[in-house]
């Protein structure tokens, strides 16, 4: 039975999302409550594979039981464990928060969240790169149809333009998928790092050409640089819910990199090696530098939490470049921290904006809001600008200490200021700027409940910061290894009925 | 052969890269549909090019790769619910902006789109 929990990720989201179709449009609370009980089940799932993982075992679910590297397999090893839970994490409260009204627009929308949830577990979960593209497609078809969810001009220029580029991106996919399979003659993850250290390749040119090819659909899932002009646009364009469980998807296309890294990337015998970590390094601190003056420019609070989001892609790439199991430890801190710390934004940005009514989130002076908002605007605000003592600032001073570039300190801690001066200068626009006597609406507890919750994790990435780096390091460790990786991989035993 | 299908595959995505760069939605969406086209015929070619033999092993000793068939096939189906996905959002996108402008910017209306 416990063989066969890895495909609980999937099939349950899939199961809810079918039975979701069924009832749609009857029943609001039935609705409500198939998709919380389907998104809530995640939570211990995720929890029993992490620990699954957690004894350093790479569990390997053979679909259809081929001998790998023929037919697909599903991979379970330290790092898509984590990223499953902190998926399972974000869904929860994010769904409890687009159920107090935000999800009643669209009929859709929970069907198309518990699909959305389908592709992010395949793709953490997949050791084959067609399955891959396959998961990135249920995903962006889920995430088109979310971004569309509400009305509005803004939102349909918003979900063309992120349409069309990801239609693109797939073609380009295709193209990078066929060129590794004509130059290495496999798709497996672990097959290709096999091929490529057993000196079998084919084509080394070949290898490079799709190498490349992949890393710009990579980076044009995770935003960096010159790939990342769509991000605030589309983002600051969804509705709170949407853009919140949006927090992950950039993850999903560094988890991509982070997972070829490895075995293609910085894989010694490999021809790439070298190739492209200074293009990444540079366009990681670009990609940082362009995000935070981007913040300054915002000129309503969702695009600043978009500019944010950029902030944290262009600091994990840096880290990934480095390619040192310290850094990618520190950034997988940073990883979760980021995550949860940027839906929360866009969560609390989704209240201020059905607070204020017609100004919704624009900066500018308006009605007077709720002490309790502006509290969560400041301990958010601390937290994604680094300042002691919360989680953001232990994120910052791992990597800092994992990567002493100069150039690295630099640019982090400029945009830093950055930040600290865009949040400042919102925050006190948003929150000071009122007519005297206006009387706040009070804000109810359960609105708040769902985001309070993303905090209080955060806060808790604070206590526990030691044990969680133990995990990170070990988990990088593991990543790192790709010997032990394909061996798993290859090696792998049939699945028992 | 090999020269025949490259160039084929190159005029295709040459083409749906000049559609794509259009500012009205249907060139951009006939831009895609090409490159799909483009995309799909590359996939046949990953495995090399084989003429004349089934695509079965162990029938006789000369087969052709039948991976990238099942590939070209699951691309196939994706690449076709996708296009028919983007074809209702442009027409959405139509609907509220009142013209087909990527962007929802106003044109003048001389069929001019060179700008």
């Amino acid at each position: 039975m416990t063989g066969h929990l890895i495909m609980a990720p999937l099939l349950l989201p899939l199961f809810a999302g079918l039975l979701l179709l069924l009832e749609v449009r009857q029943r609001l609370w039935l609705r409500r409550l198939t998709g919380l009980i389907a998104t809530a089940l995640l939570l211990p799932v995720a929890l029993l594979l992490w620990q699954q993982a957690a004894d350093d075992v790479i569990t390997v679910y053979r679909l259809g039981n081929w001998q790998p590297p023929f037919g697909i397999v599903l991979v379970l090893d330290q790092l898509s464990a984590m990223m499953l839970l902190i998926t399972a994490l974000l869904a929860l409260p994010v769904y409890l928060h687009a159920c107090r009204g935000d999800d009643q627009p669209g009929a859709n929308f929970h069907t198309l969240f518990q699909f959305q949830l389908l592709g992010i577990n395949g793709a953490f979960l997949t050791g084959d790169l067609f399955n891959l593209f396959v998961f990135f497609e249920v995903l962006l078809i889920a995430s088109y149809a979310l971004l569309m969810h509400g009305q509005g001009p803004q939102r349909a220029k918003a979900g063309l333009h992120y349409v069309i580029l990801n239609l693109a991106g797939s073609s380009l996919f295709l193209f990078g998928l066929g060129l590794l399979y004509a130059a290495t003659g496999t798709l497996n993850m672990a097959d290709v790092g096999r091929v490529i250290s057993a000196g079998e390749l084919v084509s080394p040119l070949l290898l490079q050409v799709s190498g490349a090819l992949l890393l710009v659909v990579f980076a044009l899932k995770a935003a960096l640089l010159p790939l990342s002009f769509w991000l605030p646009g589309a983002y600051s364009a969804a509705s709170a819910p949407v853009a919140a469980l949006f927090a992950i998807m950039t993850k999903v296309g560094l988890y991509a990199i982070w997972r070829m890294w490895p075995l293609l990337y910085g894989l010694q015998d490999s021809p790439l090696a070298g190739m492209v970590s200074p293009w990444l390094w540079w366009l990681a601190l670009a990609t940082i530098g362009f995000a935070a003056l981007g913040a300054l420019s915002a000129q309503r609070l969702a695009a600043l939490a978009s500019w944010l989001v950029l902030v944290s892609v262009g600091t994990l790439m840096a880290a990934l470049t480095v390619a040192t199991p310290a850094a990618w430890a520190a950034g997988f801190y940073y990883m979760i921290h980021s995550t949860f710390a940027a839906a929360a934004l866009f969560l609390l940005v989704g209240l201020i904006s059905t607070h204020r009514g017609v100004l919704a989130d624009q900066i500018e002076e308006g009605s007077a809001l709720s002490p309790l908002l502006g509290l969560l605007f400041v301990v958010l605000a601390v937290m994604l600008v680094g300042l002691p003592p919360l989680s953001g600032f232990i994120g910052k001073l791992l990597l800092l200490q994992a990567v002493p570039e100069a150039a690295f300190w630099i640019v982090l801690l400029l945009a830093s200021l950055l930040l600290l001066i865009a949040f400042s200068r919102a925050g006190s626009t948003v929150f000071w700027r009122h007519q005297a006597g206006d009387k706040p609406a009070a804000l109810s507890l359960a609105d708040a409940a769902p985001l309070t919750f993303l905090l209080l994790l955060c806060v808790a990435m604070v206590v526990l910061a030691a044990p969680m780096m133990d995990v990170a390091a070990s988990t990088a460790v593991q990543l790192a290894n790709a010997q032990g990786y394909i061996d798993a991989v290859l090696g792998a035993a049939e699945v028992m009925p | 052969m090999e020269i025949l299908l490259a160039i084929m595959i190159a005029v295709l995505t040459s083409c749906g890269i000049y559609l794509i760069l259009r500012l009205r939605t249907f060139p951009v969406v006939v831009g895609l549909t090409l490159l799909s086209y483009a995309v799909n015929l590359f996939l046949f070619a990953m495995g090399r090019l084989t003429l004349n033999a089934p695509a079965v092993i162990g029938a006789t000793d000369h087969y052709s790769d039948p991976l990238p068939q099942a590939l070209v096939l699951t691309a196939i189906v994706i690449g076709f619910a996708m296009t028919a996905f983007l074809m209702a959002l442009a027409l959405r996108a139509w609907g509220e902006f009142g013209n087909d402008h990527v962007d929802g910017t106003a044109m003048p209306d001389d069929g001019d789109d060179r700008r």
